[in-house]
């Protein structure tokens, strides 16, 4: 939670550039509008469609999200900066969160985050070389029961030991969530929306119709 | 006593569980139907009756709460906080996991009885499966007729959306989360004025735990007697407990407010007892904010007056963990401190700085190179910053201030007896590092 200064001189959007919002991502926005008072209320909302959508939420992204709520791109970098879920640069397409407060680290969190930095060979807050994986630690993730856990993408796992490190990276499931999704939002790109065989919020649709 | 049925949690390990079918087998929406059949301000004096306290971690009564909304509004707003944040406390999880429509009932008599248009659950953004399970029991909900236009064929209208957060603790304090709603950074606000009269949107708004709207339905059902038969006077209703670290049973139980540390760590139908060979060295009983118990005061009563008394904030969350003998205390200390240092939101110079002070020399001392005066140093920092002393604007420095000096005061004596048997040599390298 700091403050992001910028010289003003300093171009960080190339204005003629083509936009990086894609008209769905756009309507998936406005979408969200008939829920709020405000237009910037929406921002939040906008800024997880638009990082699932990309991996992050680049300067050009935050300048175009500002256009379709009206509001000043300076209000967009102002809000993001204060949450640590929202990434202005690249992340690994998987993004490894490890829980570091007091339950997880009684129950030995720590000795599991050292085991992820051995087998991914990086640091906190650092990206493997092959884009796979980043590595950050979060406080509490209301786990506690699991503890020691991690968030790998929107999955959490439960009760990790350092042995299981190497198979929980090995596993190509591993950021799958075991419930139907609702298409509101979508999981992070690259990794496929719902999957074959569980359901999603249109089966609510076809209950509602029959 | 009497063995007690769990009201919250009845629904947990049912088939389906998460199924409006299944919910309405099993008597849900029931209270709802009665509910809006009743006038908004009967539903309000019931559940002022039943002194239903809010589980958030104020213990403030919430049908007292919902009586400051001015009488002449047009328009009114509920949040639900489903922020969940506070280590180590997962209940609301459970809930929302294991029973979605529980809270939904809960939100839809909430909203009547406030006259609320609108209901925004703000969820933090770690909740994905969460999110999922809750969203599409909502979406059930309107398929049903239970949200939306003319609830249960009455003229009550009401829309229910979940609002996702991004990742910050201070979002679960009230007016942070309305801000972080309307799309800003989640700084608190100054109060007055407080939400019930220009809260999100300027307009007056009620926030409201996960776990107390879940309440609010058996309240309605069985009536405010029946509520306040459970538990003493002050601290009435079921109450869900969540118990971590190193016990048998990690996990979320459901009690009248009756039972004691003890109780929740050692009862079989509970914690169900240390791991093999573990000791209790302390107990942090409510929540990583409300301070620290030795493993002689485990006879603390969980309830909303007992905590007082052992030098504690309150009850909290009633969420415990357990740290066992084998952990070096000046490890927790660094992880608590930690904790509040990185999550201040930084708008109040005495919270922003203390709580970074206090991490830093928390750190030295976990790194074998402490000082004595450190502590009493932390002790009148953690002294100097919070809204006790009127130095702040929200209540999350208070909640830093009472774990660490707790944990100072109880165990100075190992804290210091581990700085004393500091290697002088490796102090000096450390220091070096650190400044
Ligand atoms: C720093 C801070 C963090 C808080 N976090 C939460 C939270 O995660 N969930 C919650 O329900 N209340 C939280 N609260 C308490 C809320 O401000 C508020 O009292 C509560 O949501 C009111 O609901 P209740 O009356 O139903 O308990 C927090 C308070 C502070 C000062
Ligand atoms: S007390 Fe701390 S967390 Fe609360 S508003 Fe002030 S700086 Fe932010
Ligand atoms: S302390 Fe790790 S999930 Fe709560």
């Amino acid at each position: 939670m700091s403050w992001k200064t910028i010289d003003r001189n300093q171009q960080v959007v190339d204005p003629k550039a083509p936009p990086v919002l894609t008209e769905a991502v756009r309507e998936k926005i406005r979408s969200f509008f008939p829920r709020y008072e405000t237009k910037r209320a929406v921002l939040l909302p906008a800024l997880h469609i638009v990082q699932d959508a990309s991996g992050h939420v680049s300067w050009q992204a935050m300048v175009e999200i500002a256009g379709v709520l009206e509001i000043a791109p300076s209000d967009v970098i102002d809000t993001i900066s204060f949450y640590t879920h929202f990434w202005t640069e690249h992340k690994g397409k998987r993004v490894i969160t490890v829980c570091r407060s007091i339950s997880c680290e009684v129950m030995g969190g720590a000795a599991v985050l050292e085991e992820l930095k051995t087998r991914l060979g990086i640091e906190e807050h650092q990206t493997t070389p092959d884009g796979k994986y980043s590595l950050v630690t979060e406080e509490c993730l209301a786990g506690c029961d699991h503890a020691p856990c991690l968030l790998i993408n929107e999955k959490l796992h439960k009760r990790v030991k350092p042995a299981d490190v190497a198979k929980l990276l090995a596993d190509p499931e591993n950021d799958r969530i075991p419930v139907p999704r609702s298409d509101l939002f979508d999981a992070p790109k690259d990794h496929g929306a719902a999957e074959a065989g569980v359901g999603t919020t249109s089966d609510v649709q076809e209950m509602r119709e029959a | 006593m009497a063995s007690f049925e769990p009201v919250l949690l009845r629904n947990l390990g049912v088939e389906n569980s998460r199924s409006v079918r299944v919910y309405e087998s099993r008597g849900g929406y029931q209270a709802a139907r009665k509910a809006l059949k009743m006038t908004p301000d009967e539903v309000v004096e019931e559940v002022k009756k039943a002194n239903l306290r809010g589980r958030g971690g104020a213990g403030f009564p919430a049908g007292v709460k919902w009586t400051f909304l001015p009488k002449d509004r047009t328009r009114t707003l509920l949040c639900v906080n489903a922020d969940e944040s506070e280590p180590p406390t997962f209940n609301n999880r459970v809930l929302m996991e294991s029973d979605p429509h529980q809270l939904i009932e809960g939100t839809i008599i909430a909203a009547y009885a406030t006259r609320a248009q609108i209901a925004y659950v703000y969820m933090r953004v770690e909740f994905h499966e969460q999110f999922h399970i809750l969203q599409r029991a909502i979406d059930e909900a309107y398929a049903a007729g239970y949200l939306g236009e003319k609830i249960f064929g009455t003229d009550y209208c009401l829309e229910c959306y979940v609002h996702r957060g991004a990742g910050a603790y201070v979002c679960g304090e009230e007016t942070g989360l309305i801000e972080s709603l309307e799309g800003k950074r989640g700084w608190p606000r100054i109060k007055p004025p407080f939400p019930a009269v220009e809260g999100l949107f300027r307009r007056p708004t009620v926030v409201n735990n996960v776990e107390t709207l879940c309440c609010v339905p058996h309240i309605i059902e069985r009536g405010a007697n029946w509520f306040t038969s459970i538990g003493p006077p002050h601290s009435t209703g079921p109450k869900l407990f969540c118990i971590s670290g190193p016990v048998n049973r990690p996990g979320c139980y459901e009690s009248p407010m009756t039972i004691t540390v003890r109780e929740l760590i050692e009862r079989e139908d509970m914690g169900g007892g240390m791991l093999k060979g573990k000791r209790v060295k302390a107990v942090l009983p409510g929540g990583a904010s409300m301070g620290v118990l030795t493993a002689a005061e485990l006879d603390m009563k969980m309830d909303f007056e007992d905590p007082r008394k052992y030098g504690l904030l309150g009850l909290g969350t009633a969420a415990a963990v357990v740290v066992d003998e084998s952990v070096d205390l000046r490890g927790v200390l660094r992880n608590l401190t930690r904790f509040y240092g990185t999550e201040s939101c930084g708008q109040c110079t005495q919270c922003r700085e203390g709580t970074a002070w206090m991490y830093k020399i928390a750190t030295r001392i976990a790194m074998d190179a402490g000082r004595l005066e450190d502590l009493d140093i932390i002790l009148e920092t953690s002294r100097n910053m919070g809204m006790m002393p009127g130095l702040s604007i929200c209540g999350l420095p208070d909640g830093a201030t009472y774990p660490i000096e707790t944990l100072i005061k109880k165990f100075r004596g190992e804290l210091e007896a581990a700085i004393r048997a500091q290697p002088p040599d490796r102090a000096e390298r450390v220091l070096k590092v650190l400044n």
